[in-house]
């Protein structure tokens, strides 16, 4: 089965502090999956290399088969990415930032038109297409950058702590919505977190401390890996455990 | 990379560039005041004591305002290229440079769509600044408009990658006021812009060196000729060299593995 992402013996460092150390893990279509960490894990390295804003020499990362580091745009032209902090344009209307969007990814000004609409009808701001940017609140902010990323229908789908200091409705609704990207679209979802509430049964995890992958697979498979009765209590035990 | 796909993503950052400045209305109104107080104070004091001779490519005794203008013209273009390099810096530290590089399109591209977008603005201001001074009686000849714009091009590419290259070197937003002071006011006033080479010289063999080599003074030499339809080859050359190195290190500089995000050991934002 080909993967949506592979991440193949991943190292990275920040000159002599290791960052990242032999990361491997795989994505399937229509996986949603849970990269659990705490702050300073090497999440945010871990999606600098996805994204290609860092490049490591040791390790492969192939999104949807396309190497990274060698086809980048091949690899970059399937994927979608939601940022920790919101990267919209505050003076340009939701509709100026959309469509600079759908320009970088060659995208006709008819199919952008076209893929906006579907995309801001099913994030519900639609009506709110001509705000600026800055008028709106950080739910619908986080929703429009949901609905950008989603614009040239990528098979993978990047989420950098999207729900930070959104309130719990908004938060809510950014979860139910991104899982049911996965079953409805068969988009395969990264999410990173240390949200433990944002997971669901039915997620795979990784588990990331101090830039070790200290534990992958179903939900189920992690916690029974440690004998722990919940994820909280799962995180707990893996992310205690000594440093590297 | 596919042509139809490169060519919609360089009109798609343009645009956003032109959007973004149109918007910000504060930033047109400082882009012009800057070169206007220029010449209609300071220029109309130092012109009493400042006597230009005929040099090319003028054919008449000129008044120092007439001089000053292609300075101004490319002041206007220095500080429009530190204000992209600087919207970088601040863009890459707010995250919203990073939209602009995980496009799939190669980072020479983006970084050469992203400085193409930054001198039209600054074109634009240019052009909008020749309007106002031509009320002022700072007339060229109506070719010399015409034949100024790829003097434009040029003078623009090259100050907006040397801004680019300096905000591949700079992390954070604060650290880039002391480079401004120590490249925009050191550039400016070690050029051709303000007063002639020989007039330096008169005052200072050093500054006379200085002034020479000063990639800036090339490039306002290139523009005050192109602006009376003549081409001054050795401020193309030169200008055009300039352009070459500074955007070849800019590119280095944002190249995810080589450059300076990695050298600087920091971690991403």
């Amino acid at each position: 089965m080909s993967h949506s992402l592979e991440v193949k013996t991943l190292s990275y460092a920040y000159g002599s502090k290791i960052a990242l150390k032999d990361a491997n893990f795989s994505i399937a279509p229509g996986e949603c999956t849970i990269l659990l960490g705490p702050n300073g894990a090497g999440k945010s390295t871990l999606f600098s290399l996805i994204t290609h804003l860092y490049s490591s020499r040791d390790g492969q990362i192939l999104i949807n088969g396309f190497d990274v580091k060698k086809q980048s745009c091949d690899a970059l032209a399937h994927l979608g990415v939601v940022f920790q902090q919101t990267t919209l344009d505050m003076d340009l209307s939701v509709l100026q930032n959309l469509h600079y969007h759908a320009s970088l990814h060659g995208m006709t000004r008819r199919q952008a038109t076209l893929r906006i609409e579907e995309e801001l009808e099913r994030q519900g701001m639609l009506e709110r297409q001509n705000e600026k940017v800055r008028q709106l609140n950080g739910g619908h902010r986080r929703r429009v950058e949901i609905a950008r990323a989603l614009l040239h229908k990528p098979s993978l789908l990047l989420l950098d702590e999207p729900t930070v200091g959104l309130d719990v409705p908004s938060r809510q609704g950014i979860v139910e919505h991104v899982h049911d990207l996965c079953q409805n679209d068969n988009l395969s979802v990264l999410w990173a977190t240390h949200l433990i509430d944002e997971i669901y049964p039915s997620d795979n995890l990784i588990v990331l401390h101090q830039g070790e992958v200290k534990a992958q697979g179903s939900v189920e498979k992690v916690c029974g890996g440690v004998t722990a009765d919940d994820i909280s209590q799962t995180f707990q035990r893996l992310t205690q455990a000594k440093a590297l | 990379m596919k042509l139809a796909h490169a060519s919609i993503a360089l009109k798609g950052i343009i645009k956003r560039e032109l959007w973004r400045f149109l918007k910000q209305r504060e930033r047109f109104v400082a882009a012009l005041v800057r070169p206007l107080v220029w010449l209609f104070v300071f220029a109309a004091g130092f012109r009493s004591t400042l006597g230009i001779a005929i040099i090319p490519p003028y054919e008449t005794y000129i008044l120092y305002e007439v001089y000053i203008a292609a300075g101004l013209i490319g002041m206007i273009q220095l500080f429009n290229g530190m204000q992209s390099s600087l919207s970088m810096v601040y863009d890459r530290e707010m995250g919203s440079m990073k939209t602009l590089l995980v496009s799939p399109l190669p980072r020479w591209f983006l970084l050469m769509g992203k400085l193409l977008a930054g001198t039209s603005v600054s074109i634009l201001q240019a052009y909008v600044f020749l309007v106002v001074a031509w009320f002022y009686d700072i007339e060229a000849p109506w070719l010399g408009y015409v034949t100024l714009f790829p003097a434009l091009v040029l003078a623009g590419l090259m100050l907006g990658a040397l801004g680019m290259l300096l905000s591949s070197f700079i992390k954070q937003l604060e650290n880039f006021a002391g480079v401004m002071n120590f490249v925009i006011f050191p550039m400016f006033f070690m050029s051709t812009a303000l007063y002639p080479l020989w007039k330096i010289k008169e005052s200072s063999e050093l500054l006379h060196t200085l002034a020479s080599y000063n990639p800036f003074s090339q490039a306002v030499e290139l523009i005050r000729f192109a602006l009376y339809g003549q081409f001054n080859l050795h401020a193309f050359v030169y200008t055009l060299a300039a352009f070459v190195v500074f955007m070849a290190v800019a590119v280095w500089g944002y190249n995810p593995s080589k450059g300076m995000m990695v050298k600087k050991g920091g971690g991403p934002s």
